[in-house]
């Protein structure tokens, strides 16, 4: 199992802040297309991944990254601080 | 160096009060302070959303590298998070130094690290409705200089 976490839109989008999945997704782009064919929130979610950024165990990642022994992973918009 | 991501109010001149103080080795102070400001005449309030965990954990890592790259004696970072009026402080920065141009340049570093990649994230709420603040490509490509 792990964790996925959604902030600001996409939190809006997928209509969760947190939740705990069961996956065999290897990287997570493979993670996002099978979110994407599980349920219509993650398809509008993960219409465009141009602006959706990931990380794994609170650190920034490609989407191309491994998913193997991570625990935690966040998607969110490009961020906004400052 | 100090960190602090809070929902409080805080008073950036205390903040800064004693900030570099003390100390044979600092010749300069430098501190930017970001406001909640409103273009159109519209805004309510500034909702901040946050990555609890993460965003103290980029934020550390940003300033330790400030720290090392431009020698600091100190620096402080404060980011609140949560509904904040306009004109209400929404975070400030400052770095001590032993010359004013590295103080400078590290505080410019940390404000541009900060916009981009600590995981805040604005949304203006305003009488016409809510919207997620978009992040500029500008402020992506401030990060170039770095």
């Amino acid at each position: 199992m792990v964790d996925l976490l959604y902030f600001a839109w996409l939190r809006e989008r997928v209509g969760v802040a947190r939740e705990s999945v069961e996956t065999s997704a290897v990287s997570v782009a493979d993670l996002v297309e099978e979110l994407k064919a599980r349920d219509p929130r993650y398809a509008a979610a993960f219409a465009d991944t141009s602006v959706v950024r990931v990380a794994l165990d609170q650190d920034l990642a490609d989407f191309s990254a491994p998913l193997a022994g991570v625990k935690e992973i966040a998607f969110f918009p490009p961020m906004t601080g400052g | 160096m100090r960190i602090s991501v809070q929902e409080a109010v805080f008073d950036p001149g205390a903040e800064l009060s004693g900030f570099g103080a003390g100390r044979a080795d600092v010749g300069g102070v430098v501190s930017f302070t970001g406001l909640v400001r409103d273009d159109t005449g519209t805004l309510e309030a500034l909702e901040i959303e946050h990555y609890p965990g993460m965003t103290e954990r980029a934020i550390t890592a940003m300033v330790e590298e400030a720290i090392s790259r431009w020698e600091l004696a100190d620096a402080l970072v404060i980011h609140r998070y949560g509904r904040l009026d306009v004109g209400a402080p929404i975070m400030m920065v400052a770095t001590a130094a032993r010359h004013r141009v590295a103080a400078f340049e590290a505080a410019e570093f940390l404000m541009d690290y900060l916009k981009s990649r600590a995981p805040f994230w604005k949304k203006e709420v305003t009488r016409a409705g809510e919207s997620w603040v978009a992040a500029k490509d500008a402020d992506e490509e401030a990060l170039k200089r770095w």
